[in-house]
């Protein structure tokens, strides 16, 4: 995950607590979406960011997943999302952020 | 009347030691962990000269190898060297990183690169015996200094060491003691864009036959920005460029849009020859030291070879329309508004299907669209997925929601309107523009009618604002009309004598074929 974006993650769950934060992620790939997952709740695999060692364990979520998907609107969805969901590996999304999750988030 | 691509060039610089020394992935994890066992690793990670000219994307890329022969060959090239390959292609080469250090010091005009006159004395005869290489630049490199007076300036004065096999064989002296724009590093970086772009104009006038005092203007579309404190990214590498390639008649300016800048720069260079301000204008771009092993960390991790060791170059020619080159249709280009959004569906919308819709053209009326051609090869393993695979997919997908394409024929368009990616992950280079020469060759032998060519650019890179950005045009097979239309209130034309009478001799070719 880009090293700004990390930090301001950090920022957001010291502002708001960690429990009211819920990061959603646009990865096209299950992999990438996994890292950034990893990410916001082990913390930064690369070691590289401001996220290193610590352990956010913050809801995470793609905005393929049902469980979002199902909150917003539909209109937007039709409008923003749905063609991407057509070229997206959705299931193995899914897969993926369902791993990270029963792993690493706490909230 | 709309101009047309005239031709292009497109070279590579194999550079092992300048992906350790000036890669920003490998700087940062000196400055952030430098006793890493990545950075331990890595020297056993990089290509050989050979391997580099034997790996198939990059036989593509210079010419000898085509998209369709990259795609017979599956979707991992890496493991697949080539059996005999050149270093010389149709559109241009692959420079090994010894010659490129001289060729560097021909570019550098402020005595600021100093190479040990040893390795200068080795290298030179094979610089020499380059093709493009005549009296007049062999007369810029200078014999060498004395390897102590290099570490000398290295080690006290702030200078940015060049490496060969890991050896220290020169420098690049800082041009300022202060400003951080002039530092060695920056000079470094700077020198190797201008270079890179200087090779593929010297390789472009090589490939075109166009003369070097014909050129009007060169347009650079790198992203590096060349400049002190007061002005930082002051810019005009373009002229600099033009200046190493020798083309005294023309004039030069840069345009930066990140990633996008080289089809912003040819719809720029498409108008400027279409108004008749300019005849003919050069699309030029250098590469990037700073991305090189941008993903080696991942490579290394998978035990893979540092695929990201190319520095990068190309050159297009836009010209006033010759009646049989593709034009370029300046009418009908698309492009990302401020307003448009930033969903890929916006995106695709403004980019692919809105200048199709202009023109009451289908998403299948396009036979190939080049978008970012990044090769899978490099970003795949790193998790970055297959980008030019991605582009297709949505594009189809996009097709699907028109109700133009049945969702269950995603795959087959994409394999059919789309290609895999050959070129290297040098940012600006990928960008839309590598297949133009193959665009070119495909229009004029009849195997494709219609191109569109898509750049993008992450302008948030730059922090300085959230929007994406990307534009694109389409490239046509010449009507035969453009070139004739000044002759013809005067009478017939030499260009449509000499077309009607290539269309009766094709016509009787047929007519024999047919008996």
């Amino acid at each position: 995950m880009d090293l700004e974006n990390q930090k301001r993650v950090k920022e957001f769950a010291e502002q708001y607590g960690p429990e009211n934060v819920i990061v959603i992620i646009g990865a096209a790939e299950a992999e990438a979406a996994g890292l950034a997952a990893e990410t916001v709740t082990a913390g930064d695999p690369t070691y590289a960011g401001p996220l290193t060692g610590v352990q956010l364990g913050l809801a995470v979520y793609h905005i393929c997943e049902e469980a979002v998907k199902n909150e917003v609107d539909e209109g937007v969805y039709d409008e923003q999302i749905s063609m991407m969901e057509m070229v997206l590996d959705v299931d193995e999304i899914v897969k993926e952020m369902e791993t990270i999750r029963s792993q690493y988030s706490k909230y | 009347m709309n101009s047309v691509l005239k031709g292009s060039s497109f070279v590579l610089v194999h550079a092992p030691d300048m992906l350790i020394h000036g890669g920003t992935t490998q700087t940062t994890e000196r400055i952030v962990n430098p006793d890493s066992e990545y950075l331990r690793k890595l020297p056993e990670h990089l290509r050989s000269f050979e391997e580099a000219v034997a790996y198939l994307p990059n036989q593509v890329y210079i010419g000898n190898k085509t998209p369709t022969d990259l795609a017979a060959a599956g979707d991992v090239w890496f493991d697949k060297p080539l059996q005999s390959a050149s270093r010389f292609g149709s559109f241009g080469e692959i420079m090994p990183q010894d010659e490129f250090y001289l060729l560097l010091q021909t570019c550098d005009v402020f005595d600021l690169v100093m190479l040990d006159k040893d390795f200068v004395k080795e290298t030179l005869p094979r610089f020499e015996k380059h093709p493009l290489v005549d009296a007049e630049l062999l007369a810029l490199v200078r014999e060498g200094v004395d390897i102590s007076e290099i570490e000398k300036a290295v080690n006290n004065e702030g200078a940015e060491g060049v490496y060969q096999n890991g050896k220290l064989i020169g420098c690049v002296k800082k041009a300022h003691d202060i400003d951080v724009n002039l530092n060695a590093e920056v000079i470094f970086e700077n020198l190797i864009s201008k270079a890179s772009c200087a090779l593929s104009l010297m390789h472009f006038i090589k490939t075109t036959g166009v003369e070097k005092s014909a050129i009007d203007l060169v347009l650079d579309c790198s992203e590096e920005a060349v400049g002190d404190m007061n002005q930082r990214g002051g810019g005009n590498l373009a002229k600099a460029a033009a200046e190493s390639a020798g083309f005294v008649n023309a004039s030069g300016a840069d345009i930066r849009a990140f990633c996008a800048a080289p089809v912003h720069a040819l719809i720029h260079a498409a108008a400027l020859v279409a108004s008749g301000t300019y005849e003919n204008v050069v699309v030029a771009a250098g590469g990037s030291i700073a991305k090189l092993g941008m993903n080696a960390k991942d490579h290394v991790k998978k035990d893979m070879k540092a695929l990201e060791d190319m520095v990068g170059g190309f050159a297009a020619l836009i010209s006033k329309n010759d009646g049989v080159s593709p034009e370029i249709l300046s009418e009908f280009t698309g492009k990302h508004n401020v307003g448009t959004g930033s969903s890929p569906q916006a995106v695709i919308t403004a980019l692919v299907t809105e200048p199709l819709d202009k023109m009451g053209l289908k998403i299948a009326d396009i036979d190939k669209y080049s978008v970012e051609m990044q090769n899978p090869d490099i970003t795949k393993p790193a998790g970055a997925g297959d980008v030019p695979q991605a582009n297709y997919k949505m594009i189809a997908a996009l097709g699907v929601k028109r109700g133009e394409l049945e969702r269950a024929e995603i795959n087959d368009f994409t394999a059919k309107h789309g290609m895999p990616g050959w070129a290297p992950t040098q940012g600006h280079i990928p960008s839309g523009v590598p297949y133009l020469g193959f665009a070119r060759d495909d229009i004029m032998s009849g195997s494709i009618k219609r191109s569109m060519i898509v750049g993008k650019g992450s302008l948030f890179l730059g922090r300085m604002t959230n929007l994406f950005d990307g534009v694109s045009f389409i490239l046509q097979a010449n009507s035969g009309a453009g070139a004739d239309a000044p002759d013809e209130q005067a009478g017939v034309s030499e260009h449509a004598v000499k077309r009607l009478i290539a269309e009766s001799l094709r016509e009787l070719a047929r007519s024999m074929g047919a008996e």
